[in-house]
């Protein structure tokens, strides 16, 4: 079947997006439409001393001005995290209040003190600067190093020392012991960069009240709807579900950024209840950079202790998370549950024990962006490795080798419980696809160009298809993180799949039309994806940390299940024969070994004429289903770059990036191709380019591209691409997922690159070429000591 | 972006008229600068006066300098640049290339290719941004800078980062000097803007004199290395650099790069002019 499982059919949503006609947030207008601008604090960290409204008010064309006090008192529910993390001593978690309008204090810059709606775009935004805020500036912290050190300024009055939780997992004491006694231990002081995750399209929202019908309708740039909807109702108070709509349109991109609910969408919200009008609001750039959830920002030390033969004994860590002003979403899982649960990486390691303290600064809050603390668990397990096998003088690939599991299922000390894998595999690839026994010849022949030429290793694990809801329920997650889907399949046969996942740039309109294709024998084009709308789609969870292949698509598997058995009994029942003998098969429902056949739409038009159904069965033809998954998935693979440094500058060069991934089924190869070369271009992005930079008043330096280095297509390399695949046992197509890998495997492997090169491993991201000089000074006038 | 009304001149003389007549009215040159500035809210002019309308102040001119002879790349010529010429059209102009490639270089490696096709070597000039190519180009070049109502020379006309000589009605026309017998110009672009990091010219004019002229580094714009220049003076040559202290005192430090790294970048970037 030219269009099934492992086609590499192009994006039916392609000619809407390459010609201009996608359809956006910002593009949609309702009738009465004002526009909202936000005050926003100047100050990192300030008291609100007075408000003064009047000149903002007198200007024409302004609707209405409304502050925090008026909101708080109007009932509407502070911004929660949705996932309670425990301290190591048993108390819970110390969430700070988070009002979408702040009510006496301001905390980051960038902070919403007021909304303001009028007419145009440009009355709003000269009315918020008209409006004017007395401060009071308050001392301001930024690191969370620095935020944890006595003294520092304190952000939220129930969490002492700006200490949100103190966590832990794993052994202590059997881990200390074992790297007390370990033959050799690597050390190492790892920092994970800040992030900006720049979607290309900003975010948006238009908020309408009907008064009328007492009912609300959001258009919002979200990966998930239903979970804004259920937020906005179940939380912040904004309106009952059932009088809330809340559809998220063609989006533009996430990276994670677009999971969270935030100030903006929820004062629209009420202001266009306050006002009447609808109301819309669209971040430009700026407004993106100093509001958008940022990513990463772990400072970790690490140990790692191996015995004399070179297996692992223990690994040790501690980290300090930093998670800005207020508590995001999903910000207490992302160091914990999704990090350092992954920092087994793919070894056999007995003995493992991190502790994570979770602090407030006075910057931009801190959620998942791609991968989502597995990069972060990636980048402390594969710098150590590296590290390690230089300090041995072994070869790092063949320490890592040593160390595999290689048996499934495997128990790691760190809850996951990975199912399949052949690490070695992927290794193997990998190293042959970009010969690495080539390397040394290479080396000498950049050597007599001037250039020094590095190879680097990234053996990468993740968790995916998040994820079974009564596990994540009993680590504290709110919700269950399930997906649902609706087959229905028309009179005339075509097929509409209705699905809780949302594509904001993964291609679902295509890959899951892919998979009913391939069951049912039609083509995609017969196929359409409806998705993103709470009034259309029954629920779902949305799309996020690469769970929409191996936990979306898996519900749609079981509502065509549903489908396939009645379809089978309509067809044994009109052609007379049993149950177990109709097969479907080309568009076709069959008497296996016959003749006699019905075409599949005439099954769908005896369905819903329902002249000659079987007794008793309810007419129609349309199903619906909700999968749990069993597990998390394990998506796995080796990544290896070749740099070449200019020692003058420090200019890299990334001359070449192999990856051989372990993703499952491959639904269609080209979209998993663009997938991996995204999530690289990032993993590239934060190892060398990205990097968000605040000064000691909390102010971002970087908040523009004329500061913060997105990845260019010419700073990237043409990638080689390769899968070696095992079949996930956990669902029903066998998919392990595919979104984040790259992000998550990249970076590591770059570093080690970039440290082979330089003869120095004291290098932390990104590596600009200012860093990387400044590394090889080090490593210059050590040698001229010496 | 603030409400602005926006104006067409069609000479230098129309848009003087029309700034005179404004409290606050400003030159609209290819907009690269001044529309994103205006955008952020950061600028925000009662008028706009629009010259891209002004064909006088467009293209490039060369005076020979031997009257009969077919053109020489020796240096000599006397090239004036209209301040209306896009990089584009500087980077293009294939006559240029023959007396002076290193402007044309220069120009092609402006920013994106929309920028090239917009921005203008005046507008460049007039704004003097402390990372900006030409200004460095000019300073080496001993250019100097025609306006509605005098030249100036360039060794005058930069004051420091985003500060001219120009009084604020006063429009620059072209800009105008002599090709060098040897140029060069090593830019390092900053990773993110891609404006230079450090941007080195050396020029050896036809009396033989030598200017070397660095952008991007210094904290206070573009500035003639002293250093550098006794240094090419005698011996032209990338191996003459090596010999020269190129000090960090006075240069950037923020967060793409310390003051050390810019002296280094300097000394590269000088060599590399001279490659
Ligand atoms: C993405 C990007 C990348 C860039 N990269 C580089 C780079 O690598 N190197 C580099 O050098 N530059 C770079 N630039 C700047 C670019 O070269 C601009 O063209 C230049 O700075 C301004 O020229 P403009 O014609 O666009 O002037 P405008 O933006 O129209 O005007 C700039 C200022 O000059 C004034 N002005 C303009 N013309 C005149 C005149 N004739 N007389 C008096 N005043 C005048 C205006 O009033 C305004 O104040 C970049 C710009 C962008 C947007």
């Amino acid at each position: 079947m030219s269009e099934g499982i492992g086609a590499r059919v192009l994006r039916k949503e392609d000619k809407r997006f390459i010609t201009g006609k996608g359809r956006y947030t910002d593009d949609i207008v309702e009738a009465n439409q004002a526009y909202a601008a936000f005050v926003r604090s100047p100050h990192a960290h300030a008291r609100i001393i007075a408000i003064d409204t009047s000149a903002a008010m007198a200007i024409e064309g302004v609707e209405t001005v409304l502050m925090g006090p008026e909101l708080v008192a109007d009932g509407i529910g502070n911004i929660i995290c949705g996932w309670g993390v425990t301290s190591k001593d048993g108390s819970a978690m110390n969430m700070g209040a988070w009002s979408a309008l702040a009510t006496d204090k301001v905390r980051y810059v960038g902070d919403a003190v007021a909304i303001v709606v009028a007419d145009s775009k440009s009355i709003a935004k000269l009315a918020a600067e008209a409006v004017v805020v007395t401060y009071e500036e308050l001392p301001v912290v930024v690191g969370s190093v620095q935020a944890l050190a006595k003294g520092a300024p304190q952000l939220h009055d129930n969490a002492p020392g700006n200490l949100i939780f103190d966590w832990e997992i794993g052994d202590l004491a059997p881990t200390d012991a074992a790297l007390a006694t370990a033959a050799h231990v690597t050390e190492m002081d790892i920092t994970n960069n800040r992030l900006a995750p720049n979607p290309m399209e900003p975010r948006s929202a238009i908020a309408t009240f009907n008064e009328a019908e007492d009912h609300y309708t959001l258009y919002t740039t979200s990966q998930n709807p239903h979970v804004a909807r259920l937020v906005l109702s179940a939380f912040y108070n904004v309106a009952p579900e059932h009088k809330l709509r809340v559809i998220a349109p063609d989006v533009g991109g996430g990276f994670g950024s677009k999971i969270y609910i935030y100030p903006e969408e929820i004062a629209c919200l009420w202001a266009a209840m306050k006002s009447g009008r609808s109301i819309k609001w669209t971040s430009d750039r700026t407004e993106a950079f100093l509001t958008d959830a940022h990513g990463r920002d772990h400072v970790s030390t690490a140990k790692i202790g191996f015995d004399k033969d070179g297996m692992i004994v223990g690994l040790k860590v501690d980290t300090k998370a930093n998670l800005g002003a207020y508590m995001s979403l999903f910000s207490s899982a992302v160091p914990t549950y999704l990090y350092a649960t992954l920092l087994s990486g793919q070894y056999n390691i007995a003995n493992i024990y991190c502790n994570v303290q979770a602090v407030y600064t006075n910057t931009v809050p801190v959620d998942a962006y791609r991968g989502a603390g597995r990069p972060e668990a990636c980048y402390v397990i594969e710098r150590l490795m590296e590290t390690a096998a230089r300090e041995m003088g072994m070869d790092p690939s063949e320490l890592r080798a040593k160390n595999f599991v290689t048996s499934f299922p495997h128990q790691t000390p760190v809850i996951m419980a990975y199912d399949s894998g052949d690490f070695a595999a992927n290794q193997k690839q990998a190293q042959d696809a970009a010969d690495v026994a080539g390397f040394a010849a290479r080396k000498a022949e950049a050597a007599s160009r001037g250039k020094l030429r590095g190879l680097g290793y990234s053996n990468y694990i993740e968790a995916c298809g998040i994820a079974p809801s009564a596990a994540v329920g009993s680590l504290g997650a709110g919700v269950g993180l399930w997906e649902s889907a609706e087959v229905r399949v028309n009179p005339v046969g075509t097929i509409e799949i209705l699905t809780g996942s949302h594509s904001h740039g993964q291609g679902h309109e295509t890959t899951f039309a892919q998979i009913v294709a391939e069951r049912f024998g039609l083509p995609t084009e017969n196929i359409q994806i409806v998705h993103g709308d709470t009034d259309k789609v029954q629920f779902g969870m949305g799309t996020y940390g690469s769970r929409s292949g191996a936990v979306g698509m898996s519900a749609i598997v079981k509502a065509m299940d549903k489908v396939e058995a009645k379809v089978k009994k309509i067809a044994a029942h009109v052609l007379e024969a049993g149950e177990d003998d109709i097969v479907i098969e080309g568009g076709a429902v069959k008497v296996a070994g016959t003749d006699k056949q019905m075409l599949w739409h005439e099954v769908g038009l005896a369905a819903y004429t329902a002249h000659n159904i079987p007794a008793g069965m309810e007419p129609g033809l349309k199903e619906s289903a909700f999968y749990d998954p069993t597990n998390f998935t394990f998506p796995a693979g080796c990544y290896i770059c070749e740099v070449e440094v200019d020692p003058d500058t420090g200019v890299t060069e990334v001359v070449q990036f192999v990856a051989s991934d372990d993703f499952g089924t491959i639904i269609n190869p080209m979209i998993v191709e663009g997938q991996v070369h995204g999530g690289i271009a990032q993993g590239i992005g934060q190892a060398m380019l990205e990097n968000v930079v605040y000064d000691d008043a909390g102010q971002q330096l970087s908040a523009s591209y004329m500061d913060y280095t997105m990845p260019r297509a010419d700073d990237l390399p043409n990638y080689s691409v390769h899968h070696a695949s095992t079949t996930c046992p956990g669902n029903p197509l066998g998919m392990k997922g595919c979104g984040e890998a790259g992000a998550i495997g990249s970076p590591p492997a770059v570093i080690n690159a970039i440290t082979d090169a330089i003869g120095n491993n004291n290098l932390s991201m990104p590596a600009t070429p200012a860093a990387v000089w400044t590394a090889l000074q080090d490593v210059r006038s050590k040698l001229a000591a010496e | 972006m603030y409400e602005t009304n926006f104006h067409k001149a069609s000479t230098a003389q129309d848009a003087a008229a029309l700034l005179a007549k404004s409290d606050d009215g400003k030159i609209l040159a290819g907009g690269q600068t001044l529309i994103p500035t205006m955008k952020q809210r950061l600028a925000a002019p009662a008028d706009l006066v629009d010259l891209s309308r002004a064909e006088a102040l467009r293209g490039v001119t060369i005076t020979k300098r031997k009257k009969m002879g077919i053109m020489k790349a020796d240096g000599g010529e006397t090239i004036t640049i209209g301040a209306m010429t896009t990089h584009a059209e500087v980077a293009g102009n294939t006559e240029l290339a023959q007396v002076c490639p290193v402007i044309c270089g220069l120009a092609g490696n402006i920013g994106d290719p929309a920028v090239r096709h917009r921005g203008t070597i005046g507008g460049s000039v007039a704004n003097n941004d402390p990372a900006a190519d030409y200004p460095a180009a000019l300073l080496a070049l001993g250019a100097t800078i025609h306006t509605n109502s005098r030249d100036i020379a360039a060794e005058d006309y930069f004051k420091g980062m985003f500060l001219t000589a120009l009084d604020d009605m006063e429009i620059i026309t072209a800009v105008s000097f002599q090709a060098p017998v040897v140029g060069g110009y090593g830019k390092f672009p900053n990773p993110a803007s891609r404006y230079a990091m450090a941007g080195v010219f050396v020029a050896k004019s036809v009396d033989g004199e030598v200017r070397v002229s660095v952008t991007g580094a210094g904290d206070n714009g573009v500035y003639r290395h002293a250093g550098l220049e006794a240094a090419l003076s005698a011996d032209w040559s990338a191996s003459a650099v090596d010999a020269v202290e190129v000090s960090a005192d006075g240069l950037m430090s923020d967060l793409h790069g310390t003051a050390a790294y810019r002296a280094n970048l300097i000394k590269v970037m000088a060599k590399r002019a001279l490659a």
